[in-house]
């Protein structure tokens, strides 16, 4: 059975036009014996005629999630996706995904692997072959139809993974982050290579919704940027990028509005402006604590203490200087935040009085200090800490706290946030773990 | 699936054209088909019980014998191969399914093979009365169950093991089901599954040695074959036909591996999905034939062109939506109470039947009396667990440390593992008679005789990984002697040796039925312990004790699994993995 959507759903973007309507999308995961977790929490989203979208949110942000669920690969546990007007139970004809991981058969060749598509479609065979080879040609693969995907490069690899995309002619084309796995030279060629494509409209595709964790390739590609806040998945923002094309980096607009998006990803909800005050409403137990490295964590104060930057940067400066990805930026500014050692504002950091301190102390003194903040800023940590204290032989299953945060969490974020949890511990000589048996415990190893 | 090795659109008419290979593929191929064809008819003459089939010791009827046995076995790999696609598959696609498949399999995988030949074969020849079929069908399905269960673990492993994004790319590029699980499932499942069967038919020569004589309630059938040729000549006395066997197997298992096994592997690399470190295969003989001669490009076309109108006539169905349609959720909710019931219904009938023969049939001191011989069955599989390895891992250590020792023995230990022990267990025999020791404790070494060799093999694996890193940091360190086996070898070896164990503990069970009696002409040596019991009551045809000889073997091998083979599984799985 396919329905029209009702009326009264559409949401104010959905226009007639409109490729992809999601509406009000829910998902929550359920955990057997534990309360469902929220994920993504009441998405409206349309993508338009000629319209290329780029979401961006931090790593485990619900993102590729929400894309799955566009492409009928998850089915939303509330809410409604229509594709032209039908409902979505599944992937549709008409929409193609390229994967961030290519997802190609290794034991298919690169003419299988494009013809695969059309194969399932049941395109006779000398069709099938024709289409392929010219999709193949279109992307720059000829003269590798007979190669298999393990004698290729990455960049060649997710060049038939654009192949097989485009060979179907899909109406609208998701990339769940094409280009991460790339080196950025190889991702800078190839993302020329499409958007020269979609500029020159040599392909039917009509729209195009790019996930990536990468601020600059947003800028450059989209119409428009989706900003997504965690915890669960909301919009946070719907950035126009009004900039004709091609596009360059080096132009005032395109640091503007990268500078923008920058302080939107790194701004924690609740605590805009550095109000400290509002922490509390956002941090509990079951905060998604950023697995942030401590040695990098040192790193960057080091240098953000130091000339050139003396305490003050700009975050997209700050980035390329000390050679940072955006997720690893975003994950270190988080926890700078959270320990209230350094405050971000409008895309710029600030170091804070204990950001300084511990940026001057000796190695001993560096503990000690990330030890009184970490306790104050971090409840689980606090909280493990207590039961560790009160309890007669000072020692905790790790598997008790692990319980507790799948509650809110899912199994394996809640087992990332407690080996966080148990590396900034030892690193602060809070508490010791014993690996083997997994217990937590006050003594000295 | 048919492999294209070139691109068919230029090379058409060059590909059907002859080359100098077909001259050695066509008489193959014609004369393999013939054979086969004789053998089978072989299979099926009248035969009435009690009647004896004539087998000759005359070493000339060996390649007749060799080619019955060999076509056991290629029908029960078949056989096999079917079970556990249809078997694998139901049990990765449905949860419900899943729940009940994975115990039952857990359990076969621990029944005696043996037993199942003890069991089946009344059934089997009832289904073909006056026809030599049945026992040739009791025969091959002893071998299938040697085979079957390990086949069927690694496919279903493989098949829930395949990558999400891969999955998810079928899905959006909407492949039906039928399509991904030829082009998805069982190509990702290649080369885990062709490595298995290549271990199961090592296993497998064992059985199907051990499967040609078949005991009926008190009379032996003999199945042309060399298992029966070596049985006869065990009943002779004769040493010199025994040695014709040996050679006449080495010879079948030389041909497995080089016409079978040697091209498989070498042609499921490229179903291999890791990307690096994949090493080339030098192209063995007979693939490099298949590959050049146009024979086979021929059979290749036509069976695409099939698979080609198959798919039109496929079409010919209502087309799918451009958009699939939303699932219906009752359906599954009374599913699910339908099954239960089933499952609950199936339990309370078995432990009924249990019951009944137990109380009526065996009585409960019979009971306590096998669970005394299971243990002592199960001392003589650890002492020989722990003796092989003591011996074998300072060998294996030894050879791992060389890289190109290692590679110039390690085909020639599989070959060892593939070698049917119980061909050698005549000559054991008459040496025990000879020098009349004691069969309690002489008898035993004949279960780990096959068996062994998984330990030095797995071993020697294990020390070829050891990255090199960690022997140059122990020589910086001066690490030596005993504590260069504690910090480094030992751990380093630990997933390894448990694999080889464990294979050899389960191959040691099984030989217990074969090596816990044994004969040389009349003399008869027999070692107390739960093997000999079931063969005992096997020849008896007492079919309740020897059920119960079966389920409480079957049972000590599940406890002993559970209790120490899981356990020692998880702490090379969570501690001393190298990665």
């Amino acid at each position: 059975m396919m329905r029209s959507p009702p009326p009264s759903l559409h949401p104010s973007r959905t226009a007639a036009q409109s490729l992809i309507a999601a509406t009000a999308i829910s998902k929550t995961y359920q955990t057997p014996g534990h309360a469902g977790r929220l994920v993504i929490d009441q998405i409206d989203f349309a993508l338009g005629e000629g319209e290329i979208v780029a979401i961006l949110g931090k790593s485990g942000s619900g993102k590729s999630t929400f894309l799955r669920i566009l492409a009928g690969l998850t089915l939303p546990s509330g809410g409604a996706v229509y594709y032209r007007g039908q409902e979505v139970h599944g992937p549709a004809q008409g929409i193609a995904m390229v994967f961030q991981s290519f997802a190609l058969f290794p034991w298919l060749t690169v003419l299988g692997n494009v013809e695969l598509g059309l194969e399932a479609q049941g395109v006779p065979r000398a069709e099938r072959r024709r289409r392929a080879i010219a999709a193949i040609d279109l992307i720059g693969l000829d003269g590798f139809e007979s190669a298999y995907p393990k004698e290729l490069s990455g960049g060649m690899r997710q060049r038939v993974g654009f192949a097989r995309a485009l060979v179907v002619n899909p109406d609208v084309l998701l990339l769940d982050e094409p280009f991460s796995a790339l080196d950025v030279l190889t991702a800078e060629t190839l993302r020329g290579d499409i958007i020269d494509l979609w500029l020159e409209r040599r392909v039917p595709t009509k729209g195009i919704i790019i996930v990536s964790h990468n601020i600059e390739e947003a800028v450059e590609l989209a119409d428009r940027i989706i900003i997504f806040g965690s915890d669960p998945a909301v919009i946070r923002a719907d950035i126009p990028v009004p900039m004709p094309r091609p596009r360059d980096f080096n132009t005032p607009a395109f640091r503007r509005i990268v500078d923008e998006v920058y302080a939107l990803l790194t701004t924690v909800p609740g605590r805009e402006g550095g109000k400290r005050g509002a922490r509390s409403e956002t941090i509990d137990i079951a905060y998604r604590l950023p697995d942030a490295s401590i040695q990098q964590l040192a790193g960057l104060l080091d240098a953000l203490s130091a000339p050139p930057y003396n305490g003050r940067a700009d975050l997209p400066q700050l980035a390329e200087s000390e050679h940072l990805s955006t997720d690893d930026l975003m994950v270190l500014t988080e926890t700078l935040q959270l320990l209230g050692f350094a405050q971000v504002e409008g895309g710029d950091i600030e170091t804070l009085p204990a950001g300084r301190s511990f940026a001057v102390a000796d190695l001993l003194h560096r503990k000690q200090i990330f030890a009184v903040h970490i306790l104050r800023s971090v409840p689980l940590i606090a909280h493990i800490r207590k039961v560790l204290d009160e309890r007669p032989g000072h020692s905790a299953p790790e598997g008790r706290f692990l319980a507790e945060l799948e509650d809110h969490l899912s199994e394996d974020e809640a087992q990332r946030v407690i080996e966080t949890v148990i590396n900034w511990g030892r690193y602060a000589e809070l508490f010791a773990y014993d690996y083997d048996s997994g217990i937590l415990s006050l003594e000295n190893p | 699936m048919p492999q294209r090795w070139e691109l068919p659109s230029i090379a058409w008419p060059q590909r059907l054209r002859p080359s100098y290979w077909d001259g050695v593929a066509l008489p193959l191929v014609i004369g393999a088909l013939m054979l086969i064809a004789w053998a089978s008819r072989q299979m099926n003459v009248p035969y009435q019980p009690g009647e004896a089939l004539p087998i000759s010791l005359d070493p000339l009827y060996l390649p007749e014998y060799g080619l019955r046995t060999v076509l056991r076995m290629a029908l029960a790999l078949i056989c096999s191969l079917a079970f556990s696609l249809v078997y694998a598959a139901l049990a990765a696609k449905s949860k419900r399914a899943e729940r009940i498949l994975l115990p039952v399999l857990d359990v076969l995988q621990s029944v005696p093979i043996l037993g199942f030949l003890s069991i089946t074969v009344t059934g089997f020849v009832a289904l073909f009365p006056g026809r030599l079929l049945g026992y040739e069908c009791a025969a091959i399905f002893a071998i299938f169950t040697s085979q079957a269960w390990n086949m069927t673990f690694s496919l279903y492993q493989s098949f829930i093991g395949v990558p999400h994004d891969l999955r998810e790319a079928a899905r959006m590029y909407h492949l039906s089901p039928w399509q991904s699980f030829w082009q998805l499932e069982v190509p990702f499942a290649l080369p885990h599954l062709v490595w298995n069967m290549m271990i199961s038919v090592s296993g497998g020569w064992f059985f199907v040695v051990a499967s040609e004589a078949i005991s009926v309630s008190g009379k032996t059938v003999l199945l042309p074959g060399i298992g029966s040729y070596i049985a006869l000549a065990i009943d002779r006395r004769d040493l010199d036909a025994v040695f014709y066997a040996i050679f006449a197997m080495l010879v079948l298992i030389l041909l497995y591996d080089q016409l079978l096994f040697r091209p498989l592997l070498a042609w499921v690399q490229r179903f291999k999905v890791e990307e690096i470190g994949t090493d080339e295969i030098e192209p063995p003989w007979f693939l490099v034939m298949l590959q050049r001669a146009r024979l086979f490009h021929l059979l290749a076309l036509v069976a695409d062109e099939a698979g080609a109108l198959a798919g039109r006539l496929r079409r010919l169905a209502p087309p799918r939506a451009r958009v699939p349609a939303p699932p219906s959720p009752w359906r599954g909710a009374l599913f699910d109470w339908a099954w239960n019931g089933v499952l609950i219904l199936g339990v309370a009938a078995g432990l009924a039947a249990i019951y009944d023969v137990v109380h009526n049939e065996v009585g409960w001191h019979e009971i306590v009396h096998v669970v005394l011989l299971g243990c002592i069955t199960l001392a003589r599989v650890v002492v020989l667990i722990v003796l092989a390895a003591l011996f074998w891992v300072p060998v294996g250590v030894w050879i791992g440390l060389r890289p190109r020792l290692a590679r110039l023995v390690q085909p020639w230990i599989q070959f060892l593992a593939a070698f049917p022990a119980n061909l050698f267990f005549p000559l054991a025999v008459s040496a025990i008679v000879e020098f009349k020791l004691d069969p309690e404790i002489w008898l035993s070494p004949l279960m780990i005789l096959g068996t062994q060799w998984y330990i030095l093999f797995n071993v020697i694996a294990g020390t070829l990984a050891l990255p090199t890193d960690y022997q140059l940091v122990a020589g910086n360190l001066g690490v030596g002697g005993w504590l260069w086996w504690r910090r480094l070898v030992l751990p380093g070896i630990f997933p390894a040796l448990v694999t080889g164990a464990v294979t050899a503990a389960g191959g040691s069970w099984n030989a217990s039925i074969v090596a816990e009696i044994a004969r040389w002409g009349n003399t008869t040596l027999t070692a107390t312990g739960i093997g000999a019991y079931i063969a005992i009551e096997t020849e008896k045809g007492d079919f309740p004790r020897l059920a119960l000889g079966i389920t409480v073997l079957c049972l000590f091998v599940l406890v002993f699994n559970r209790l120490i083979w899981r356990r020692l599984y998880r702490l090379a799985e969570e501690r001393l993995r190298l990665d």
